[in-house]
């Protein structure tokens, strides 16, 4: 076997593939092929191992990321899934958070649950808080059940009672009587997949498993037949929401653990990028046709989450989706990309996104039948895009299309020259992804100012500059290959497990024999899952708390030692907590109690960030391709910008702008008053003319 | 860059500020429905008192109240006395918004030096003293501690004095007064954000920006009125009240620029805290309105006067002091109903039928003077909801509030914080009005205590007696019902203990239906038979 390395990222879109060997790296773009996705990744699997010259049986490794599951929650192609619940509790995950997400639209509707009420059913039993029994499982009842559902021919049940997080008996004797009556069919318990508290999200994160489980195991299967078929039988990794990566046979049983992939992706990209450039307070800023995702990264580290929401049905409103509570790298995404609509409001303001012109029909200007104006419209009449180019030069821009759609939906309503419109879209969508990020950091009790970015996705490069103008960002650093940017990621992602458990304890009544039989057993569930794909690498272990002052609704983060706790720890932990509080909210508060709801171990296979890469001595640029006339946002003023071609650029050359760098995938925009210089990598950074 | 882009893009940085003000005050404050709910305001005013952005935060009942609050403190603490670090404060429930649990607190914004505008920012305490989250006080003075307009801080420095007062008139001390520094701590967060943006932008001053929100958003209200037929229309909504039923009149005028609501004939005023002050009454009536009309216009001095609202003084929804209002929300979630009854008249097609509209949250507590010495002592609101009205085009909503912005707390969480047992908590089959459209359905909740020790329940319900009425043709929801599993009926308003080894049962009301039930779609109707939303 030999040291090349596969990694795959099949997108609604696209499905890009990277290849690193060791004389090189390959990327490959090509459409999804929805009916059978793994066709287009054998297919561009042997395409560009033909490429690279390199043989099927040189490819040590294949890491693979997909939306399939994602789209299969967004589109509803799941299984049919029944949902068992405690008695008294079925409609649990219909009532959700008996919440109206948009206060002022009389005609809000909430999401239809992945199962209808005739498939949710009640099973009598019951658990307390503290894990008693108050009513035991009723046996014959449950196995009547579960003939009824076979009957029904249902293959995919969820079961989700309450407390199990605490005393998960009934969960798994349930589970028990459902493999004997059900033989045929796939059952997710909420007791492993989600043992937390909060039986909404709980349940909806089981279901959103059992509903998408039928569907992975079989592609999972196809591709791996396909890959070995193919002379590729090397390990095949999967990539989680968390940012780490494992093993096929885990994904089987907890796929719902793989959305949100490529965003994951593309932070772990961004990661090693900070590190690259020696950045301790990053900004990632990724951009592509439909949203903008914006995460902080400190100290090589990103803000983790336990949250997110699958198909935000309602221009991305939190509370739109379906909860599901799995390990996430936390970012704040926003109907914001190059597809999205701008149209001026009742008061003549000028409003953009969350709907997305998408890729049919499109954009006004790639001439396919779309009139609404889109960001990419604007860029167009701007003159940041060159027509020949855009997409490698497959979509020729008509930039009259987009100057048309432009005066006639914004400028002529607004009583604006056409290009003042499209700066108009410019700065609003700017502006609206800057606001993003503000209230993103100050509900972490951060910053953007003083940070560096690191953009990438299609779109990023051409808004970098000017939202990291509004964020006060003195440097932004866009990454080689940004438009294949997840894929790029994957191949730098550890091998990790995240396992969590709800187990409420108050510090006052703090239980230290129980902390460590709880972590053990979480270490060994996670260590079972690591070692499959890391048999022998060091394995790190972090803890997290997730705590409060009693009497709060939500609990904060703690980073706890990854060690046995003494009986006195508590005071640690204490002080632990207020730490954290502090960081989060600028004080703690005297005399109240804290406690504990859940805890969190994570299990990492080691793996070494690339270290700072120093800077290469100062070249010449080369002279500039041409020119276009570049109208910048900020000041209104049009002029002509030098136009380079990005791969013309080598290491240690700079130059200023105003000034456009043409690639394949992306086009960067230098602004006046920046300069653009390539470091070693080749990757370009704009910091302020000096 | 072209002017009006310009003052755009400020604008929304404008906004922008004021909800990172909201977000630092939601993740700190203590009570739950500040945190779960939402049920704060911030927002950002001129040297007049003009507000001139508003975060958009979960509960409508700030949505004017806050913004005239400030003009009270301004009369009281005239603007040039005002000195980097002060702030003033008030709970004042008719200059504030409306209960002694409101509190307020105003500051000064300061750029390079010069006064610039004020922040005002508004949460809902864990506790005020008083008889606590109980409505059966006879006055005001019964529902705990008062707070006049005064300063709070003055030049950074806290008046002790009055945090020594804060302190000792209420339950929860500690958590008190972490909500009097995280209102405080969100004002400084808005003006360090506004004095970036002013850095930013190149302005010394608000008054041309503030203008231009101002004059757009006044326009962008009269715009949206003036599509509206001209007239006038009144409309009349019986509801359970306390001891006698309580009857709410309204009639609404279109005009030219403005829409007028007078709540003339509306019933007395009652010895009970489900009292509305006007400023309260104002924000559930704009709100109810703006839903309608002027929905996409941010909340700002041009559209707060789009919505005139008036009614008798001593009626239950212009109560004066000293009339206890704790639980004002009871009747002010009421009236959007009421003021759509009107608007149905002149806007026929667009208007929903009647929800449940009264929130059905169970305050349930035990403890020394409420049921005896034995067992833990405990005390829990979860906020729950019956069904909402059908709309002209869809069915209403199932077990979700309206006009209330609240969520639920997990039945999970309040059993790991309370010796209480759900033992059910479903979708009521059969509670929605039938119609054309059906309303939502609300739900059944029954809840018991692990120990068999007796527990109390704060009652609050509306529509046990009145139901939702259905609209165009369709039926009335299902009346709401508080019950013991043993079969006593209880009363929907007061406190009740359930004994020793009893268990609650709530049922909470439907929603109105909409149009004639037998033009509803078949496919639908077969789809609610199927799965249990109607019954046989």
């Amino acid at each position: 076997m030999g040291e090349a390395r596969l990694a795959v990222d099949i997108g609604g879109t696209f499905t890009d593939l990277v290849l690193e060997t060791p004389r090189g790296t390959q990327e490959l773009k090509l459409l999804t092929t929805p009916e059978a996705p793994e066709r287009a990744v054998l297919e561009g699997a042997s395409a560009i191992l033909a490429a690279a010259g390199c043989a099927p049986g040189e490819v040590a490794l294949v890491v693979h990321g997909t939306t399939l599951a994602t789209n299969a929650l967004i589109e509803r192609k799941g299984a049919p899934t029944a949902l068992l619940t405690t008695e008294g509790f079925r409609d649990s995950v219909e009532m959700a958070y008996e919440h109206r997400f948009e206060q002022y639209d009389l005609s809000m509707q909430r999401p239809e649950p992945l199962v209808p009420r005739d498939l949710r059913l009640g099973v009598r039993e019951r658990i307390a808080a503290d894990g008693s029994v108050l009513l035991a499982l009723d046996e014959d009842g449950l196995r009547a059940t579960a003939r009824g559902l076979r009957a029904r021919g249902i293959v995919a049940v969820a079961v989700c009672f309450l407390h199990s997080f605490t005393n998960a008996a009934h969960e798994r004797r349930a589970g028990e009587i459902l493999a004997e009556e059900m033989p045929d069919a796939t059952i997710t318990l909420s007791c492993e997949v989600a043992p937390e508290i909060r039986e909404y999200e709980r349940a909806s994160t089981t279901i959103a498993n059992a509903y998408v489980l039928p569907l992975m195991g079989r592609y999972l299967a196809a591709l791996e037949d396909g890959l070995k078929a193919a002379g590729m039988g090397c390990p095949l990794l999967m990539m989680m929401s968390s940012g780490g990566v494992t093993t096929v046979d885990t994904a089987k049983r907890f796929p719902v653990r793989l959305v949100e992939s490529g965003p994951a992706g593309g932070a772990i990209l961004a990661q090693a990028v900070a590190a690259e450039n020696g950045l301790d307070q990053v900004l990632a800023f990724d951009m592509g046709g439909t949203t903008a995702k914006l995460t902080l990264i400190d100290a090589l580290e990103f803000q983790r989450s336990r949250s997110f929401e699958v198909a935000r049905a309602y221009r991305f409103i939190q509370g739109s989706g379906l909860p599901v509570r799995i390990p996430v790298i936390e970012l704040v995404e926003i109907g914001a990309g190059g597809g999205s609509i701008a149209r001026v409001d009742a008061l003549g303001r000028i409003l953009v996104g969350p709907d997305s012109a998408g890729s049919v029909p499109g954009p006004a200007c790639y001439g396919r039948g779309g009139v609404q104006p889109t960001v990419t419209d604007a860029d167009a009449a701007l003159g940041r895009l060159d027509p020949s180019r855009f997409a490698g030069g497959s979509i020729g821009l008509d930039v009259a299309r987009a100057e048309a759609a432009v005066g006639g939906a914004i400028a002529a309503p607004l009583g604006l020259a056409p290009r003042q419109g499209a700066v108009g879209i410019a700065e609003i969508v700017d502006e609206t992804m800057a606001n993003a990020a503000r209230v993103h950091a100050v509900e972490n009790g951060k910053d953007t100012a003083g940070r560096a970015m690191i953009a990438f996705g299609g779109a990023a490069p051409l808004h970098a500059a000017r939202l990291a103008a509004k964020l006060g960002i003195a440097k932004v650093v866009v990454p080689v290959g940004a438009g294949v940017g997840s894929a790029h990621g994957f191949l730098r992602a550890p091998i990790a497990y995240e396992v969590v458990r709800s187990r409420h304890m108050r510090l006052d009544g703090f239980d230290a024999a129980m902390l460590n039989a709880l972590f053990a057993e979480m270490r060994a569930e996670a260590e079972a899952v690591v070692r499959m794909g890391a048999p022998e690498a060091a394995l790190t272990e972090t803890r997290t708390g997730f705590m409060r002052y009693r009497g709060q609704g939500h609990e904060i983060a703690v980073a706890l030692p990854a060690r046995a706790f003494e009986p006195d720890d508590a005071a640690a932990l204490r002080s632990a907590f207020e730490a954290s509080y502090t960081a989060l909210f600028g004080r703690v508060i005297p005399r109240l109690e804290v406690e504990a709801m859940t805890f969190a171990l994570s299990l990492s296979a080691a793996r070494a960030l690339p270290g700072r890469v120093p800077d290469p001595p100062p070249r010449a640029a080369p002279a500039a391709t041409g020119t276009r006339d570049v109208t910048d946002p900020a000041t209104g003023a049009t002029e002509p910008a030098a136009v380079f071609e990005r791969t013309a650029l080598a290491p240690g050359m700079a130059l200023p702008g105003p000034a456009l760098i043409v690639e394949d995938g992306t086009t960067t925009v230098v602004p006046r008053g920046v300069s653009a210089r390539i470091n070693a990598l080749h990757q370009i950074v704009l910091e302020a003319a000096t | 860059m072209n002017t009006d882009i310009r003052y755009q893009v400020m604008w929304n940085r404008l906004l922008s500020v004021v909800e990172e003000q909201a977000r630092t005050l939601v993740r700190t404050a203590f009570s739950t429905s500040a945190r779960e709910a939402g049920d704060i305001s911030a927002g950002v005013f001129d040297l007049d008192g003009q507000m001139l952005a508003q975060a958009v935060t979960g509960t409508p009942g700030h949505v004017n109240s806050m913004a005239r609050s400030v003009v009270h403190f301004i009369r009281e603490f005239p603007v040039h006395t005002m000195k980097p670090g002060d702030h003033y404060i008030t709970n004042d429930p008719w200059k504030g918004t409306g209960h002694l649990y409101d509190l307020v607190v105003t500051s000064p914004a300061f750029h390079d030096g010069k006064l610039v505008a004020l922040f005002s920012s508004t949460t809902h305490l864990v506790d005020i003293g008083g008889v606590g989250q109980s409505a059966e006080g006879k006055q005001v003075f019964h529902e705990g501690l008062f707070i006049p307009l005064i300063p709070l801080a003055r030049e950074g420095v806290v008046d002790e004095t009055v945090m020594r007062i804060i302190r000792a008139n209420v339950r929860e001390p500690v958590q008190v007064e972490g909500d009097v520094f995280a209102l405080m701590a969100c004002n400084e967060t808005g003006e360090r954000r506004l004095s970036a943006m002013m850095a930013e932008h190149g302005l010394a001053e608000l008054d041309a920006l503030g203008d231009y929100i101002i004059t757009r958003s006044r326009a962008g209200m009269t715009a949206a009125i003036q599509k509206l037929p001209k007239g006038t229309w009144k409309s009349h909504m019986r509801i359970d009240g306390v001891t006698d039923p309580i009857d709410l009149h309204a009639t609404v005028t279109i005009a030219e620029d403005h829409i007028a609501v007078d709540y003339a004939g509306t019933s007395a005023a009652v010895p009970f805290g489900i009292n509305c002050p006007l400023c309260y009454t104002e924000a559930y009536t704009a709100f109810g309105v703006k839903c309608l009309v002027g929905a996409e216009i941010p909340n700002n001095a041009g559209t707060l006067d789009a919505v005139l609202v008036t009614a008798p003084e001593g009626s239950i929804v212009n109560a004066p002091f000293p009339f206890p209002v704790t639980a004002r929300s009871t009747m002010g979630h009421m009236l959007p109903d009421v003021v759509y009854g009107a608007l149905d008249q002149a806007i026929p097609g667009r208007v929903p039928a009647e929800g449940t509209s009264n929130l059905w949250n169970l305050k349930l507590g035990a403890g020394p003077g409420y049921t005896g010495p034995t067992g833990p002592a405990f005390m829990v609101t979860s906020f729950h909801s019956g069904g909402t009205g059908a709309r002209p085009n869809l069915d209403g909503l199932s077990a979700t509030p309206f006009p209330s912005g609240v969520r639920n707390v997990p039945v999970e969480v309040t059993e790991a914080i309370t010796p209480l047992v759900i033992w059910k908590k479903e979708l009521r089959e059969g509670s929605g009005g039938a119609g054309r459209f059906r309303g939502g359905l609300g739900q059944v909740i029954e809840v018991g205590r692990r120990d068999g020790e007796p527990f109390g329940i704060f009652a609050t319900f509306e529509r046990v007696k009145h139901p939702a009425r259905g609209r165009a043709g369709g039926e009335n929801g299902a009346r709401g019902r508080l019950s013991l599993a043993s079969g006593a009926e209880l009363k929907p308003k007061g406190f009740h203990v359930v004994p020793a080894g009893e268990r609650l049962v709530v049922e909470m009301p439907g929603g109105g239906g909409y149009g004639d039930p037998a033009d509803r779609d078949s496919a639908a109707a077969q789809r609610d038979t199927a799965l249990g939303y109607t019954r046989e």
